[in-house]
């Protein structure tokens, strides 16, 4: 065993090997269970019960339906850019990949430590944008343009008071180093009990939701209106790709907000935050926010174009300006 | 500028009553029934195919005179009736009853204007076939196998 | 099925775009061909007959019971208002009496049906509007009255129950309990409704103010039901001519003021109230007696009748010209989601794709009546 780990120790290439590959894992095993959870969830809400036939209470539906995915094939629309069409499900899936090496689930449980991780995460998250875009665009289907240019509008929108959030964050403790941001927070007080910090938090969760195209605000992909917008004319694995994506960024949106506000791997009074321990701590935390996600997904109604835009620039940027300010202040004072 | 705190105030307020109530469906028990496993039964009076009333004293074993007013009266044509005479019985005996129920509308005018009230509406609905032809019911022939 | 309409093809950018007849939105087989500019849609060009099934004309070549099944068939979500439109036509035409219970039975499975109806229109509104749950919720509560029905007339949706001269089965005290509780059970739940859909802010800013038809252009186009009543005109067949025993109850009319679809989503929510106010007293008031007096043979006599019921959707009128015999020689009817369709174009130019979604709903439109 000793002899195993100093082996891969040694051999740098054969760890990123390793690693990529328990990403991979990890960012199926996410959309599993996800979907798993959505299905159920909804179904409870509607008062239904789910998948119930494969499986204790249908819990290997998902996978049989991954399995189905991938047995299909991928049918390209004629006049339809065959190049780009194929690109963007891959496109759209890398990022989510590269974003999961900088998370950091624990103490010592992280891909790699960046000292501008919180930088790095968020441009990699808007490169997103650019799939969705060249999916919708090269699929030659109107609804999926339409999409595509939804989804720009809205993602160029909400980038700001998602930095604007984070910036409250990151003056308070002066680095973008995630390790850090989280070990600041291992006392009592989590960030999101300062009240300045709480405001951030609800900008960030409002403004993480269109990120990542939830409803109510997964104008993209409005299947009323659009059918199913940008992935209109995707099937087979293509299609899995998106949706394995969307989970995985969802993911990542919500770890951020654990990460930044909820005290990441940290336990409450800083109790037990142990390698292992502080992992299931992130993970129960990262868990219930996007189990709020999915229960305000299943609530609402969808917003209208431009009163998602207005949602942006006439609430939630002023609100985080404003906040920006009040936090500069009150770090300069105390 | 009221109007605007105002507004965000009233708007959060109704997302989180809304909010509010499916959690609390959510919490309720689940209304539907897995269905080949769990079944609901269902009405005695609801309108299956047609067929005709067993009655045990009559040999014939159903009450029909061929008189046609069913075949007759019924808007889609479905129905076929055909009767012949036989020695030491009065009227005709019945020999073909036949519904196609791909054109049924179950509109109930046969049930309804047969004299004898020999006919009326089974009570079975899970029906399904491959072909047309299994929907050719031949009711003396179900009538028998009861 | 080509597009009638020129669209202006000069400007570079404006393009076609297909909206059905397989879209989500449109709730069956209509086809709008939409000229867009971005997301505006410049002009719209409804296509309809997809689901052309020629029920006039099988009207005309069968004797006239043979039309009952049909009735029920042309708007699959309220049929018992199609029913009781063509026994009243009938009846009417030849004079026949109707017994007094037979009459209330009619109006109480009506209006069960106009509610289960409501309920179905407004959660595939809310559905449209990109809201999963309520529509669950409405089918849940919808499922009550279907059961309710299915016990009496045998069918859950497309009902061939109504006769001329009566009813073709009796209520029982199950059918009356079942229906007592429904109504209990019902005055809970619209509070639900309202707490969910009706003061959700987002599905107020989704309907306010989108798709205002004014009085005048709903009187223009024939529109009727829900949506001319939200455009704040009080008229109802139910009312204005009462037919069966209508007039013997105490109910309202609620319309709206602005016109929007805010305004017939209300109106909708509000018709339910009523309806289980008429439901209510007409169970106090049931009488006893027969149901059905078989008419004797029934010769359509030369000449012409017409009948008018108020139906969910709104004024449906049956014209039928006899000869003498027992085919109609020419049956019409005039369906109120035609007339309601016909108010689209006006309606929606120069909206926004998702505003146009919003606006068609809220006139619940149900495609195979408006075809028949
Ligand atoms: S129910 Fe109506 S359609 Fe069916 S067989 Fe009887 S008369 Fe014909
Ligand atoms: S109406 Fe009755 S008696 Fe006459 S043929 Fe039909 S089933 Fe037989």
């Amino acid at each position: 065993m000793e002899q195993i780990i100093k082996f891969i120790q040694t051999y740098s290439l054969l760890r990123m090997l390793l690693a990529f590959c328990c990403l991979i894992g990890i960012i199926f095993a996410n959309a599993i269970v996800m979907g798993y959870l959505e299905r159920k969830i909804a179904a409870r809400i509607q008062r239904r019960w789910g998948p119930m036939e494969v499986g204790l209470q249908g819990w290997l539906q998902m996978i049989l339906d991954g399995v189905k995915i991938l047995s299909k094939q991928l049918i390209v629309p004629k006049d339809a850019n065959r190049f780009l069409f194929r690109l963007a499900p891959l496109l759209c899936f890398t990022p989510v990949a590269m974003v999961f090496v900088a998370l950091p689930i624990s103490r010592s449980l992280y891909g790699i430590n960046l000292n501008i991780g919180l930088i790095y995460i968020i441009a990699m998250g808007s490169i997103n944008v650019f799939s969705i875009l060249i999916a919708g665009w090269s699929s030659n289907n109107k609804y999926s343009l339409f999409g595509a240019m939804r989804s720009v509008a809205q993602n160029i929108a909400y980038e700001v008071p998602i930095l604007l959030s984070l910036l409250a964050v990151v003056l308070t403790t002066s680095t973008f180093d995630l390790q850090e941001i989280v070990k600041a927070q291992s006392g009592p007080i989590w960030f999101v009990l300062y009240p300045n910090l709480f405001v951030a938090f609800v900008i960030y969760l409002i403004a993480g939701c269109a990120e990542t195209n939830r409803a109510p605000f997964d104008l993209p992909e409005a299947e009323s209106e659009l059918t199913a917008g940008y992935h209109t004319e995707y099937s087979g694995f293509a299609f899995g790709l998106f949706a394995i994506a969307e989970y995985g960024n969802l993911f990542i949106m919500a770890s951020i907000a654990t990460i930044m506000f909820l005290g990441g791997w940290n336990g409450p009074f800083g109790f037990l935050s142990g390698p292992v321990m502080g992992a299931i701590w992130f993970l129960s935390k990262v868990f219930i926010l996007m189990l709020t996600m999915m229960w305000v997904r299943w609530t609402y109604p969808r917003v209208r174009f431009d009163q998602l835009m207005n949602l942006a620039w006439k609430y939630l940027i002023p609100f985080s300006l404003v906040n920006l300010l009040i936090t500069a202040l009150v770090v300069k004072i105390i | 500028m009221s109007g605007y705190f105002s507004e965000i105030y009233t708007g959060g307020k109704s997302l989180l009553i809304g909010l509010g109530v499916t959690f609390r469906a959510f919490i309720k028990p689940v209304v539907t029934v897995q269905y080949p496993r769990e079944k609901i039964d269902v009405s005695p009076n609801i309108r299956g195919h047609i067929e005709l009333i067993k009655c045990n004293d009559i040999e014939a074993k159903h009450d029909c005179r061929v008189c046609g007013m069913c075949a007759k009266n019924c808007p889609c044509n479905c129905i076929v009736v055909e009767g012949e005479k036989q020695e030491g019985v009065k009227g005709k005996v019945l020999t073909v009853f036949t519904v196609d129920f791909t054109k049924c509308s179950l509109c109930g005018l046969c049930v309804e204007t047969c004299s004898r009230s020999a006919l009326r509406f089974s009570n079975e609905y899970e029906l399904a076939g491959f072909t047309r032809e299994e929907f050719h019911f031949d009711l003396i022939k179900r009538l028998e196998e009861k | 099925m080509a597009t009638q309409t020129k669209f202006d093809t000069q400007d570079k950018h404006r393009f076609l775009l297909n909206m059905g007849p397989q879209h989500p939105a449109t709730h069956g087989v209509l086809r709008v061909v939409l000229e867009m500019d971005g997301e505006y849609t410049m002009g719209i060009d409804p296509i309809l007959g997809y689901g052309h099934r020629m029920q006039e004309k099988m009207g005309e070549s069968k004797v006239w019971p043979g039309f009952y099944p049909n009735t029920g068939r042309m708007d699959y979500v309220g049929a018992m208002p199609f029913n009781h439109g063509y026994v009243a036509l009938i009846e009417r035409m030849a004079g026949v009496t109707v017994p007094e219970r037979a009459e209330y039975i009619r109006v109480i499975t009506s209006e069960l049906n106009r509610i289960s109806s409501h309920l179905l229109g407004i959660g595939a509104y809310v559905l449209d509007l990109g809201a999963f749950t309520p529509i669950l919720y409405a089918f849940d509560d919808r499922e009550d009255i279907l059961d309710a029905l299915e016990d009496i007339t045998g069918s859950r949706l497309t009902y061939c129950y109504y006769r001329a001269g009566g009813v073709s089965k009796d209520i029982d005290d199950t059918f009356i309990r079942r229906t007592r509780a429904f109504i209990e059970n019902f005055r809970t739940r619209i509070p639900m409704y309202n707490d969910l859909v009706t003061n959700n802010i987002i599905f107020i800013k989704r309907t306010k103010d989108v798709g205002i038809i004014t009085a005048d252009m709903a009187r223009r186009y024939g529109a009727t039901g829900p949506v001319l009543r939200g455009s704040g005109i009080a008229y109802d067949i139910r009312k204005s001519e009462p037919y069966s025993v209508y007039s013997q109850f105490d109910f309202d009319i609620p319309t709206g003021e602005n016109g929007d679809s805010l305004d017939r989503y209300n109106v909708r929510i509000h018709e339910m109230e009523q309806s289980l106010r008429i439901i209510e007293q007409a169970l106090d008031k049931l009488p006893d007696g027969p149901v059905y007096e078989k008419p004797k043979k029934v010769k359509l006599q030369p000449g012409d009748c017409s009948f008018s019921v108020e139906t969910a959707r709104g004024a449906l009128t049956y014209y039928l010209v006899g000869d003498g015999s027992e085919t109609p020689y020419k049956l019409k009817i005039r369906v109120p989601s035609f007339s309601n369709l016909s108010l689209l174009r006006e309606m929606c130019e120069g909206m926004l794709i998702a505003d146009l979604v919003s606006a068609m709903g809220s006139l619940d439109l149900v495609i195979p009546e408006i075809d028949r």
